[in-house]
């Protein structure tokens, strides 16, 4: 018997498992995707916000200040990328101004940095504000991180430390065993187990953490059917823009915040490109993830209400992310009453990457300490870095090189990753076994020709460090083969 | 660090034929730095023929006409990096590049010429709405999967754009046992040359859906199915008249983009209409020193103009390097009026008498029309053409004496639109 099942390996199941990997428990990770981060993570606005906007007294505004608080500290020993840009709320009229104001109190009240600036004091930083910002709303503390890569660092330590990981294993039933089978260490009570019934088999564990993203109401809902939540989809599309020789801005530049959220904000990311988005739309399918003219249309027109200058025509990728939302605007985090051990943590919508630590924290002080006796492990492993050569001096690949020739064949043109980059990506302990599971971990393919010169060449590497045919490699989830087998006459 | 007396940055046609340009005119340390693990470039994977009816006399397949210039570069003390990458150029000629054989090292050249080649524009270049399954991909990396490699991409395909490597790649997975459905351009034009489009669809029964694009792109794993849109005169998508295609792959040939990454590095000024370098009639960029040629500097419909451009880069790199080059402190420049795309050189050395090549393109196709080089207000070439196409690039030679002392523009004088 497991202690924890958690069922998704989004941010949020990353974070717990990396968490409870540290203590004497075992901890099993069932993910419905071919890899980590493959749901909300994958597809979102990458900031960590400031916490200035949530409404007062929820837990979103709780937890989104103290994530942002804790992110630089994660990141650094997590070895992942995280940058702090600060972001400019802009006002273009007198409304809005106002807007801004209450904005600034807000953050004063929870202690987020914040000033606000006249217009010539933002343009100075920021030059390419559009001509109509008569203000902005400094917040000094926002900043900007690769999600995937904290959820991909947090997990390989995890499955280091004993975590076990199941890839492509979705939760079909999940079914609460008789009160008697689980003696609960602490309390000495007896209460239920918990059988999590998948396509690759069963697993029993005395307490889930369901972090299902948009799915975690269906997975709530197949243990209780009548005290059931539910999560709607809302759909945000996304232009991300070439690197561009001089940035189109330096920092988050948010519109004035609306029911719908934060707006459609221009984003600089962490290597270097423009991410132009979200928009946000409720729509009824969980796997509606695509695109569509009118949207994109719209998020074109929003973005220069607040930037300009954007060189649309510098568009690399355009892509759709669905956010969890829930009934109530607030994240749902806590224990299921009617049955104990099951945690819910759902409706992470935004500000939920920003939280994401700090919802780990909370989880483990409000709920954790409470079920399980928390003995830290004798020994724990701290994953090894991954060689980035990009970031390093000629010296210091230079010496990678003389250790494997293979570092200094570089495959990805635009992004100048090595053949070695790319095995390593394929060799780690939560190695990369698809043409995107490379590219989120090592980059290759992310630049401006998409991957139209290197694919050919990373799936053969795939192929060949994984022992299968060419034809066998996907680009992503079951039936997506890039190339397939022939009719050989 | 090695000083050699020209590095030419990729040993496709134009670097080739730069390198061997060069060497015609007097350089002897000359050394090619090519990241594939041959010489040729995309010729490699254009195994049709069509090349070489100027370079050579005859039609040969595009690896054929790439041996013939190997051949050639045997013959000479040019030297070969292959399986090397340059990962930036600096303005004062250092080259840093790296292989399994050296790892990073840095290489200088008392002259550069780019010969990078083009890229093809990918799916989120033009934003094409819908999923993100697999079987989309641009044509060019489809012929390598075919034609290099040897795998099979699809088996029911349909191709956006009618650029000429989408048109020869409807013929070639025909031939290859796939069904082609159709071909969609949003222009009401093809946009690759006329022969390709009688070749390649007509003569496959291949449809050609002219002011058409796609819409929406289907499919969770591999792709399901496109949707295809007629277009209004801006462009944009009119509603009611989709049609759907359950196709498993879609092909793109939406266009090239010269890539030019390494002369962005160099701080080379760069044209936004060609997007390639700004050069003079010599092919030097805004780097003294640094010349460009072939897809890098402008995207070309035919390879022999490629490796003729080559040839002319190589020569001037020489003149350069031996101090045989023209004063350039008086030059003028050269524009074009709103109806072309380009016009190449941008920029003429005042001293020198050797005639000059300038090479544009259309917009939008034009019949029976006259066009004028102009030096100032005076005509100085006047051409009649029965016909103008976008993807056909148009050169005409004008001798040194007439270019005269004053900018030269080039402008419609009568035409009859299409």
């Amino acid at each position: 018997m497991y202690d924890y099942i958690i069922i998704g390996a989004g941010i949020n199941g990353c974070f717990l498992a990396h968490e409870l990997s540290k203590y004497d428990l075992d901890v099993l990770v069932l993910e419905k995707g071919p890899d980590v981060a493959s749901g909300a993570t994958m597809a979102n606005s990458a900031i960590i916000h400031p916490g200035h906007d949530p409404k007062p007294g929820t837990l979103k505004a709780k937890l989104n200040v103290r994530g942002n608080e804790l992110y630089p500290s994660v990141c650094k020993e997590m070895d992942a990328a995280f940058r702090q840009t600060s972001a400019f709320v802009v006002a273009t009229n007198q409304e809005e101004l106002a807007v801004i104001h209450t904005l600034h109190e807000q953050s004063q009240t929870r202690n987020v940095p914040s000033e606000i600036l006249d217009r010539a004091q933002a343009i100075y930083l920021e030059p390419n504000l559009s001509d109509n910002v008569i203000a902005a709303l400094n917040l000094p503390s926002t900043g900007i991180i690769t999600p995937w890569e904290v959820a991909f660092n947090l997990m390989e330590e995890a499955i280091l430390n004993d975590v076990k990981l199941y890839l492509d294993t979705k939760v079909l039933s999940i079914i609460a065993r008789p009160k008697t089978c689980y003696i609960d260490a602490k309390s000495g009570d007896s209460r239920y187990a918990y059988e999590v019934i998948t396509g690759k088999g069963n697993f029993i564990g005395s307490n889930i953490i369901n972090a299902a993203g948009v799915y975690a109401d269906e997975i709530y809902s197949m243990l209780n059917p009548i005290d059931k939540f539910t999560i709607t989809s809302r759909k945000g599309e996304y232009f991300i823009l070439d690197k561009l020789p001089e940035p189109l801005v330096s920092r988050v530049i948010y519109p004035i915040p609306s029911s719908k959220g934060k707006g459609v904000l221009v984003v600089p990311t962490i290597h270097g490109n423009t991410l132009l988005g979200p928009s946000s739309e409720f729509i009824d399918d969980k796997n509606g993830d695509f695109t569509d003219t009118e949207t994109l249309e719209y998020v074109r027109s929003q973005v220069k209400k607040t930037v300009k200058n954007i060189p649309f025509n510098k568009a690399i990728k355009t892509f759709a992310g669905l956010r969890p939302t829930g009934p109530t605007g607030d994240f749902i985090i806590e224990e299921s009453f009617d049955f104990p051990g099951f945690i819910n943590i759902g409706a992470i919508q935004s500000p939920g990457l920003a939280s994401a630590p700090a919802i780990c924290e909370y989880v483990m002080d409000t709920i954790i300490e409470k079920q399980v006796i928390l003995k830290e492990k004798k020994t724990y492993i701290k994953r090894t870095k991954l060689p980035i050569l990009y970031k390093m001096a000629d010296s210091e690949k230079q010496k990678l090189w003389k250790e494997n020739p293979s570092y200094g064949k570089i495959v990805c043109r635009c992004e100048h990753i090595s053949e070695g980059e790319i095995i390593d990506s394929i060799r780690r302990p939560l190695g990369a076994t698809t043409l995107d599971g490379v590219k989120k971990r090592v980059r290759p393919s992310m630049g401006r020709c998409q991957g139209s010169f290197c694919q050919p060449a990373i799936i053969e590497i795939l192929a060949s460090e994984l022992n299968i045919s060419v034809e066998e490699v996907k680009l992503y989830n079951e039936g997506s083969n890039v190339v397939i087998k022939g009719e050989s006459n | 660090m090695r000083e050699h007396e020209l590095i030419v940055i990729g040993g496709g046609s134009a670097g080739l034929a730069a390198a061997i340009g060069a060497h015609k005119n007097g350089l002897k340390d000359i050394l090619i730095i090519e990241r594939a693990d041959e010489l040729g470039g995309i010729l490699l994977q254009c195994i049709h023929n069509g090349f070489g009816l100027h370079a050579f006399g005859e039609e040969l397949a595009g690896p054929t006409y790439a041996e013939r210039w190997i051949y050639k570069l045997a013959e000479t003390s040019i030297q070969v990096k292959l399986n090397t990458s340059v990962i930036s150029i600096t303005k004062d000629h250092i080259v840093s590049y790296s292989s399994k054989e050296e790892g990073y090292a840095k290489a200088k050249g008392k002259s550069i010429i780019l010969a990078m080649g083009c890229r093809e524009r990918p799916r989120g270049a033009i934003a094409i709405p819908g999923y993100r399954p697999a079987g989309v991909l641009t044509a060019g990396t489809a012929q390598e999967y075919v034609n290099i490699k040897g795998y099979s991409i699809g088996k029911k395909i349909f191709i956006l754009g009618s650029g000429d490597i989408g048109l020869i790649m409807a013929r070639r997975l025909t031939l290859e046992g796939a069904e082609v459905v159709g071909v969609a351009e949003i222009m009401p034009y093809s946009n690759g040359l006329p022969r390709n489009v009688k070749q390649c669809l007509d003569d496959y029964d291949i449809p050609l859906y002219l002011n058409h694009t796609v819409t929406f792109i289907d499919g969770h794993d591999r792709v399901s199915s496109i949707t295809i849109s007629k277009v209004d005169d801006n462009l944009m998508p009119i509603s009611g008249t989709e049609k759907t295609f359950e196709v498993d792959t879609l092909l793109l040939s939406i266009g090239l983009i010269p890539e030019n990454d390494l002369s962005e590095i160099a701080g080379i000024k760069l044209s936004p209409a060609t997007k390639g370098a700004f050069v003079n009639n010599e092919l030097e960029t805004s780097v003294p020193g640094i010349f460009s040629c072939g897809n890098v500097l402008h995207v070309h419909d035919l390879v022999d103009y490629v490796s003729k451009e080559g040839e002319s880069a190589g020569e001037s790199a020489a003149n350069f390097v031996l101090g045989k080059s023209n004063d350039k402190s008086e030059s003028i420049d050269v524009e074009c009026s709103s109806d072309f795309g380009y016009i190449l050189p941008s920029k003429i050395n005042i001293l020198g008498d050797s005639p000059v090549e300038f090479m544009y393109r259309i917009k939008k196709p034009m019949r029976d029309v006259t066009i004028g080089i102009y030096s100032g207000d005076n005509l100085i070439r006047k051409t009649k053409k029965k016909t103008l196409l976008p993807s056909i690039m148009e050169k005409v030679l004008i001798e040194k004496a007439k270019l005269g002392e004053s900018d030269i523009r080039i402008a419609i004088i009568k035409e009859e639109s299409i």
